[in-house]
Protein backbone atom coordinates (compact mmCIF):
# COMPACT_ATOMS: atom_id res chain seq x y z
CA UNK A 1 0.00 0.00 0.00
CA UNK A 2 1.58 3.25 -1.39
CA UNK A 3 0.71 4.94 2.06
CA UNK A 4 2.36 2.89 4.23
CA UNK A 5 5.40 2.81 2.16
CA UNK A 6 5.33 6.67 1.84
CA UNK A 7 4.69 6.92 5.74
CA UNK A 8 7.84 4.52 6.29
CA UNK A 9 9.46 7.04 4.11
CA UNK A 10 8.99 9.71 6.14
CA UNK A 11 9.45 8.15 9.39
CA UNK A 12 13.05 6.71 8.82
CA UNK A 13 13.74 10.47 8.08
CA UNK A 14 12.86 11.45 11.21
CA UNK A 15 14.02 7.95 13.52
CA UNK A 16 17.49 8.88 11.43
CA UNK A 17 17.81 12.22 12.23
CA UNK A 18 16.66 12.09 15.25
CA UNK A 19 19.13 9.50 16.72
CA UNK A 20 21.50 11.75 14.54
CA UNK A 21 21.18 14.97 17.00
CA UNK A 22 20.98 12.78 20.17
CA UNK A 23 24.41 12.16 19.23
CA UNK A 24 24.74 15.46 20.73
CA UNK A 25 23.74 14.79 24.13
CA UNK A 26 26.22 15.23 26.65
CA UNK A 27 28.78 16.60 23.63
CA UNK A 28 26.66 19.96 23.07
CA UNK A 29 29.08 23.69 23.28
CA UNK A 30 27.07 24.82 26.48
CA UNK A 31 24.45 23.64 28.73
CA UNK A 32 21.66 25.12 26.92
CA UNK A 33 22.54 23.34 23.81
CA UNK A 34 22.69 20.08 25.77
CA UNK A 35 19.51 20.32 26.84
CA UNK A 36 17.84 21.89 23.54
CA UNK A 37 19.81 18.47 21.94
CA UNK A 38 18.02 15.54 23.40
CA UNK A 39 14.73 17.47 22.99
CA UNK A 40 14.38 18.18 19.88
CA UNK A 41 16.07 14.42 18.96
CA UNK A 42 12.70 13.36 21.23
CA UNK A 43 10.28 15.24 19.22
CA UNK A 44 12.04 13.72 15.91
CA UNK A 45 11.74 10.38 17.40
CA UNK A 46 8.52 10.75 18.86
CA UNK A 47 6.93 11.62 15.84
CA UNK A 48 8.84 8.62 14.38
CA UNK A 49 7.56 6.46 16.31
CA UNK A 50 3.54 7.42 15.42
CA UNK A 51 4.60 7.50 11.60
CA UNK A 52 5.97 3.87 11.99
CA UNK A 53 2.65 2.73 14.27
CA UNK A 54 0.81 4.25 11.56
CA UNK A 55 2.88 2.50 8.63
CA UNK A 56 2.71 -0.94 10.43
CA UNK A 57 -1.29 -0.48 10.55
CA UNK A 58 -1.42 -0.14 7.35
CA UNK A 59 0.65 -2.39 5.81
CA UNK A 60 -1.53 -4.92 7.96
CA UNK A 61 1.88 -7.82 8.03
CA UNK A 62 1.89 -7.11 12.29
CA UNK A 63 4.77 -5.41 12.42
CA UNK A 64 4.95 -2.53 14.93
CA UNK A 65 7.14 0.19 15.61
CA UNK A 66 10.12 -1.46 17.20
CA UNK A 67 9.77 -4.02 13.99
CA UNK A 68 10.21 -1.52 12.02
CA UNK A 69 12.99 0.63 13.72
CA UNK A 70 15.45 -2.24 14.30
CA UNK A 71 14.49 -5.04 12.57
CA UNK A 72 15.53 -3.70 8.63
CA UNK A 73 18.82 -3.55 7.62
CA UNK A 74 20.52 -0.26 5.85
CA UNK A 75 19.15 -0.77 2.22
CA UNK A 76 15.37 -1.34 3.95
CA UNK A 77 15.76 2.10 5.28
CA UNK A 78 14.29 5.19 2.55
CA UNK A 79 15.27 7.96 4.48
CA UNK A 80 17.07 10.66 2.44
CA UNK A 81 20.79 11.19 2.61
CA UNK A 82 20.79 14.53 4.06
CA UNK A 83 19.34 13.42 7.69
CA UNK A 84 22.02 10.68 7.48
CA UNK A 85 25.27 13.08 7.17
CA UNK A 86 27.54 12.56 10.26
CA UNK A 87 27.51 15.23 12.56
CA UNK A 88 30.45 16.99 11.84
CA UNK A 89 30.75 20.26 13.72
CA UNK A 90 28.11 22.40 15.57
CA UNK A 91 27.56 24.30 12.35
CA UNK A 92 26.82 21.40 10.07
CA UNK A 93 24.38 19.84 12.76
CA UNK A 94 22.75 23.03 12.81
CA UNK A 95 22.77 23.38 9.21
CA UNK A 96 21.08 20.12 8.61
CA UNK A 97 18.24 20.86 11.11
CA UNK A 98 17.56 23.97 9.15
CA UNK A 99 17.75 22.67 5.99
CA UNK A 100 15.32 19.63 7.45
CA UNK A 101 12.74 21.69 9.64
CA UNK A 102 12.10 24.29 6.96
CA UNK A 103 11.02 21.97 4.73
CA UNK A 104 9.10 19.99 7.05
CA UNK A 105 7.09 22.94 8.51
CA UNK A 106 5.33 23.82 5.07
CA UNK A 107 5.05 19.95 4.76
CA UNK A 108 3.39 19.61 7.83
CA UNK A 109 1.36 22.01 7.66
CA UNK A 110 -0.19 21.20 4.41
CA UNK A 111 -0.76 17.71 5.74
CA UNK A 112 -3.30 19.16 8.39
CA UNK A 113 -5.44 18.63 5.74
CA UNK A 114 -5.12 15.13 4.80
CA UNK A 115 -7.98 12.40 4.80
CA UNK A 116 -5.88 9.83 6.84
CA UNK A 117 -7.01 10.92 10.65
CA UNK A 118 -3.44 9.78 12.29
CA UNK A 119 -2.13 11.49 9.38
CA UNK A 120 -3.26 14.70 10.29
CA UNK A 121 -3.10 14.11 14.18
CA UNK A 122 0.77 13.62 13.76
CA UNK A 123 0.95 16.83 11.84
CA UNK A 124 -1.20 18.72 13.67
CA UNK A 125 1.19 17.72 16.82
CA UNK A 126 4.84 17.97 14.56
CA UNK A 127 4.34 21.29 12.35
CA UNK A 128 4.54 23.20 15.93
CA UNK A 129 7.72 22.00 17.09
CA UNK A 130 9.15 22.37 13.74
CA UNK A 131 8.35 25.81 14.26
CA UNK A 132 10.68 25.70 17.05
CA UNK A 133 13.40 24.03 15.08
CA UNK A 134 13.06 26.25 12.33
CA UNK A 135 13.45 28.84 14.99
CA UNK A 136 16.45 27.72 16.89
CA UNK A 137 18.80 26.68 14.20
CA UNK A 138 17.99 29.30 12.15
CA UNK A 139 19.40 31.50 15.12
CA UNK A 140 22.46 29.42 15.33
CA UNK A 141 23.31 29.98 11.43
CA UNK A 142 22.92 33.54 12.15
CA UNK A 143 25.08 33.86 14.52
CA UNK A 144 27.48 31.09 13.40
CA UNK A 145 27.45 32.78 9.99
CA UNK A 146 27.68 36.73 11.25
CA UNK A 147 29.83 35.30 14.03
CA UNK A 148 33.82 35.18 14.32
CA UNK A 149 36.07 34.70 11.09
CA UNK A 150 36.31 31.11 11.90
CA UNK A 151 32.80 30.42 12.69
CA UNK A 152 31.92 31.92 9.78
CA UNK A 153 34.84 29.93 7.90
CA UNK A 154 32.88 26.69 9.04
CA UNK A 155 29.35 27.97 8.36
CA UNK A 156 30.15 28.54 4.49
CA UNK A 157 31.52 25.07 4.49
CA UNK A 158 28.71 23.31 5.98
CA UNK A 159 26.77 25.20 3.09
CA UNK A 160 29.28 23.75 0.56
CA UNK A 161 29.10 20.60 2.39
CA UNK A 162 25.12 19.75 2.98
CA UNK A 163 23.72 22.04 0.36
CA UNK A 164 23.95 19.28 -2.36
CA UNK A 165 21.94 17.08 -0.32
CA UNK A 166 18.85 18.94 -0.27
CA UNK A 167 17.64 18.22 -4.09
CA UNK A 168 16.51 14.71 -2.27
CA UNK A 169 14.16 16.85 -0.24
CA UNK A 170 11.96 17.50 -3.32
CA UNK A 171 11.40 14.10 -4.68
CA UNK A 172 8.30 12.61 -4.51
CA UNK A 173 9.53 9.00 -3.68
CA UNK A 174 6.69 6.66 -3.05
CA UNK A 175 4.11 9.67 -2.90
CA UNK A 176 0.60 8.89 -1.46
CA UNK A 177 -3.03 10.96 -1.97
CA UNK A 178 -3.08 11.46 1.77
CA UNK A 179 0.09 13.22 1.67
CA UNK A 180 1.34 16.60 0.56
CA UNK A 181 3.36 16.89 -3.18
CA UNK A 182 6.87 16.89 -1.56
CA UNK A 183 7.98 19.37 -4.65
CA UNK A 184 5.37 21.91 -4.20
CA UNK A 185 7.21 22.95 -0.57
CA UNK A 186 10.48 24.50 -2.57
CA UNK A 187 9.10 27.96 -2.83
CA UNK A 188 8.31 28.14 0.97
CA UNK A 189 11.69 26.24 1.56
CA UNK A 190 14.03 28.62 -0.89
CA UNK A 191 11.90 31.74 1.09
CA UNK A 192 13.05 30.98 4.53
CA UNK A 193 16.67 29.68 3.74
CA UNK A 194 17.17 33.14 1.38
CA UNK A 195 15.95 34.58 4.17
CA UNK A 196 18.16 33.62 6.88
CA UNK A 197 21.22 32.60 4.60
CA UNK A 198 21.23 36.75 4.07
CA UNK A 199 20.87 37.59 7.48
CA UNK A 200 23.67 34.92 7.97
CA UNK A 201 25.75 36.92 5.23
CA UNK A 202 26.08 33.58 3.40
CA UNK A 203 25.79 33.13 -0.56
CA UNK A 204 23.10 31.39 -1.65
CA UNK A 205 24.86 28.18 -3.79
CA UNK A 206 24.23 28.22 -7.40
CA UNK A 207 23.46 25.19 -9.28
CA UNK A 208 25.34 22.55 -7.05
CA UNK A 209 25.49 18.30 -8.04
CA UNK A 210 22.86 16.94 -6.24
CA UNK A 211 23.03 14.13 -3.98
CA UNK A 212 20.42 11.36 -4.04
CA UNK A 213 19.24 7.81 -3.82
CA UNK A 214 18.34 7.60 -0.14
CA UNK A 215 15.21 6.77 -1.26
CA UNK A 216 15.96 3.46 -3.25
CA UNK A 217 17.83 2.12 -0.25
CA UNK A 218 20.85 3.74 -1.55
CA UNK A 219 22.84 4.67 1.60
CA UNK A 220 26.28 6.50 2.44
CA UNK A 221 28.25 4.28 4.74
CA UNK A 222 27.62 6.51 7.51
CA UNK A 223 24.00 4.95 8.07
CA UNK A 224 25.43 1.19 8.48
CA UNK A 225 27.91 2.36 11.14
CA UNK A 226 24.95 4.72 12.86
CA UNK A 227 22.23 1.85 12.49
CA UNK A 228 24.48 -0.71 14.13
CA UNK A 229 24.77 1.11 17.20
CA UNK A 230 21.34 2.33 16.91
CA UNK A 231 20.11 -1.65 16.51
CA UNK A 232 22.27 -3.50 18.48
CA UNK A 233 20.58 -3.95 21.81
CA UNK A 234 17.06 -4.76 20.16
CA UNK A 235 18.83 -7.72 18.26
CA UNK A 236 20.92 -8.88 20.98
CA UNK A 237 17.82 -9.39 22.87
CA UNK A 238 14.77 -9.51 20.83
CA UNK A 239 10.99 -8.46 22.32
CA UNK A 240 13.22 -6.46 25.46
CA UNK A 241 11.62 -4.16 27.53
CA UNK A 242 12.82 -2.21 30.37
CA UNK B 1 -28.19 5.16 34.53
CA UNK B 2 -27.50 7.46 37.84
CA UNK B 3 -25.16 4.85 38.83
CA UNK B 4 -22.96 5.04 35.34
CA UNK B 5 -23.50 9.33 35.34
CA UNK B 6 -22.43 8.79 39.18
CA UNK B 7 -19.54 5.96 38.25
CA UNK B 8 -18.24 8.07 35.54
CA UNK B 9 -17.53 11.31 37.75
CA UNK B 10 -16.14 9.18 40.46
CA UNK B 11 -13.70 8.27 38.09
CA UNK B 12 -13.14 11.57 36.10
CA UNK B 13 -12.17 13.11 39.28
CA UNK B 14 -9.70 10.37 40.18
CA UNK B 15 -7.70 10.70 36.87
CA UNK B 16 -8.24 14.34 37.30
CA UNK B 17 -6.58 14.26 40.07
CA UNK B 18 -3.04 12.98 38.85
CA UNK B 19 -0.14 15.46 39.47
CA UNK B 20 2.14 16.21 36.42
CA UNK B 21 5.29 13.88 37.14
CA UNK B 22 7.55 17.22 35.93
CA UNK B 23 5.65 19.87 36.53
CA UNK B 24 3.58 18.57 40.20
CA UNK B 25 1.83 21.46 40.71
CA UNK B 26 -0.43 21.02 38.65
CA UNK B 27 -2.52 18.03 37.62
CA UNK B 28 -3.51 16.64 34.21
CA UNK B 29 -6.55 18.15 34.04
CA UNK B 30 -5.27 21.58 34.68
CA UNK B 31 -2.90 20.85 31.36
CA UNK B 32 -5.76 19.96 29.26
CA UNK B 33 -4.22 16.53 28.45
CA UNK B 34 -6.84 14.14 29.92
CA UNK B 35 -9.57 14.84 27.78
CA UNK B 36 -12.31 12.56 29.00
CA UNK B 37 -12.62 9.58 30.72
CA UNK B 38 -15.90 7.35 30.09
CA UNK B 39 -17.09 4.07 31.59
CA UNK B 40 -17.71 1.00 28.36
CA UNK B 41 -18.08 -2.27 29.27
CA UNK B 42 -17.58 -1.35 33.22
CA UNK B 43 -13.94 -0.05 32.49
CA UNK B 44 -12.77 3.19 32.65
CA UNK B 45 -11.54 4.51 29.88
CA UNK B 46 -9.59 7.66 30.05
CA UNK B 47 -8.41 9.75 26.99
CA UNK B 48 -5.08 11.61 26.96
CA UNK B 49 -2.96 13.44 24.41
CA UNK B 50 0.19 14.52 25.12
CA UNK B 51 2.12 17.64 24.82
CA UNK B 52 4.47 16.61 22.49
CA UNK B 53 5.49 14.07 19.96
CA UNK B 54 8.40 12.89 22.30
CA UNK B 55 7.88 13.89 25.96
CA UNK B 56 8.95 11.69 27.46
CA UNK B 57 6.43 12.26 30.52
CA UNK B 58 3.89 10.68 28.40
CA UNK B 59 4.14 7.14 29.62
CA UNK B 60 4.68 7.86 32.96
CA UNK B 61 1.36 10.16 32.64
CA UNK B 62 -0.83 7.24 31.29
CA UNK B 63 0.60 4.89 33.51
CA UNK B 64 0.08 7.52 36.61
CA UNK B 65 -3.83 7.14 35.57
CA UNK B 66 -4.34 3.72 34.97
CA UNK B 67 -3.35 3.64 38.55
CA UNK B 68 -5.59 6.09 39.60
CA UNK B 69 -8.49 4.76 38.31
CA UNK B 70 -7.30 1.32 39.37
CA UNK B 71 -7.33 2.05 43.20
CA UNK B 72 -10.43 3.82 42.65
CA UNK B 73 -12.05 0.45 42.00
CA UNK B 74 -12.19 0.65 38.20
CA UNK B 75 -11.17 -1.89 35.81
CA UNK B 76 -8.85 0.94 33.72
CA UNK B 77 -7.91 1.10 29.96
CA UNK B 78 -6.23 4.72 28.48
CA UNK B 79 -5.97 5.42 24.86
CA UNK B 80 -3.89 8.07 23.62
CA UNK B 81 -5.57 10.56 21.06
CA UNK B 82 -3.31 12.86 18.95
CA UNK B 83 -5.66 14.38 17.16
CA UNK B 84 -7.06 17.14 17.56
CA UNK B 85 -3.25 18.28 18.99
CA UNK B 86 -3.25 19.38 22.21
CA UNK B 87 -2.26 23.08 23.03
CA UNK B 88 -1.18 25.53 25.32
CA UNK B 89 -4.83 26.75 25.09
CA UNK B 90 -6.39 24.01 26.98
CA UNK B 91 -4.02 24.80 30.15
CA UNK B 92 -7.28 26.19 32.27
CA UNK B 93 -7.02 29.69 33.82
CA UNK B 94 -6.90 27.64 37.37
CA UNK B 95 -3.96 25.84 36.10
CA UNK B 96 -2.45 29.54 34.57
CA UNK B 97 -2.63 30.21 38.13
CA UNK B 98 -0.69 27.38 39.92
CA UNK B 99 1.99 27.48 37.45
CA UNK B 100 2.91 31.11 38.17
CA UNK B 101 2.71 30.72 42.13
CA UNK B 102 4.79 27.81 41.15
CA UNK B 103 7.49 30.16 39.54
CA UNK B 104 6.50 28.82 36.36
CA UNK B 105 5.42 31.84 33.43
CA UNK B 106 2.07 30.06 32.37
CA UNK B 107 2.12 30.63 28.34
CA UNK B 108 0.78 33.36 27.28
CA UNK B 109 -1.59 34.70 24.32
CA UNK B 110 -3.05 32.44 21.84
CA UNK B 111 -1.46 29.62 19.75
CA UNK B 112 -0.37 30.81 16.26
CA UNK B 113 2.35 30.86 13.54
CA UNK B 114 4.89 33.56 14.92
CA UNK B 115 7.11 35.77 12.90
CA UNK B 116 10.22 33.62 12.51
CA UNK B 117 11.87 34.91 15.10
CA UNK B 118 9.68 37.14 16.94
CA UNK B 119 9.90 37.25 20.14
CA UNK B 120 7.12 36.83 22.90
CA UNK B 121 6.26 39.16 25.72
CA UNK B 122 6.53 36.96 29.02
CA UNK B 123 5.27 38.19 32.02
CA UNK B 124 8.14 37.55 34.98
CA UNK B 125 6.24 35.22 37.45
CA UNK B 126 8.25 36.52 40.56
CA UNK B 127 8.08 40.42 40.12
CA UNK B 128 5.29 40.66 37.15
CA UNK B 129 7.32 42.86 35.20
CA UNK B 130 7.21 42.27 31.31
CA UNK B 131 11.11 43.58 31.24
CA UNK B 132 12.21 39.73 30.70
CA UNK B 133 14.69 38.16 27.85
CA UNK B 134 14.93 34.39 26.46
CA UNK B 135 17.44 32.70 27.78
CA UNK B 136 17.46 29.72 25.74
CA UNK B 137 14.31 27.85 23.50
CA UNK B 138 14.58 24.95 26.19
CA UNK B 139 14.73 24.83 29.48
CA UNK B 140 14.01 21.27 31.82
CA UNK B 141 11.85 20.28 29.16
CA UNK B 142 11.18 20.36 25.65
CA UNK B 143 7.55 22.35 26.69
CA UNK B 144 9.79 25.03 28.83
CA UNK B 145 11.80 28.03 27.30
CA UNK B 146 14.00 29.64 30.55
CA UNK B 147 14.30 33.46 30.84
CA UNK B 148 15.56 35.91 32.79
CA UNK B 149 14.16 38.93 34.46
CA UNK B 150 16.04 42.14 33.87
CA UNK B 151 14.06 43.99 36.72
CA UNK B 152 14.17 41.64 39.36
CA UNK B 153 17.19 39.69 37.83
CA UNK B 154 16.07 36.45 38.59
CA UNK B 155 15.54 33.28 36.05
CA UNK B 156 12.88 31.81 35.46
CA UNK B 157 10.91 29.13 33.38
CA UNK B 158 8.61 29.78 30.67
CA UNK B 159 5.88 27.37 29.51
CA UNK B 160 6.09 27.56 25.93
CA UNK B 161 2.94 28.51 23.38
CA UNK B 162 2.46 25.92 21.40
Amino acid sequence: MALADALLELADDHLVLGHRVSEWCGHAPMLEEDLAMPNMALDLIGTARSLYSRAGELEGKGRDEDDLAYFRGERDYRNILLVERPNGDFAQTMLRQLYFAAFMEPYWTAALESPDEAVRGIAGKAVKEMAYHVRHAGEWVIRLGDGTEESARRMAEAVEELHPYTGELFDEGTGDAALPSRASMRDEWEATLKNIFAQALLDWPGEVVPMAGGRHGNHGEQLGHMLAEMQSLARAHPGVTW
Amino acid sequence: MAVAALDQRRAWEAAAAVPDPEVPCVTVADLGILRDVRIEDGAAVARVSPTYSGCPATLAIEMAIEVALREAGFEARIERVLSPAWTTDWISAEGREKLRDYGIAPPEGGRGKRALFGEESVTCPRCGSTHTERLSEFGSTACKAQYRCTACAEPFDYFKCI
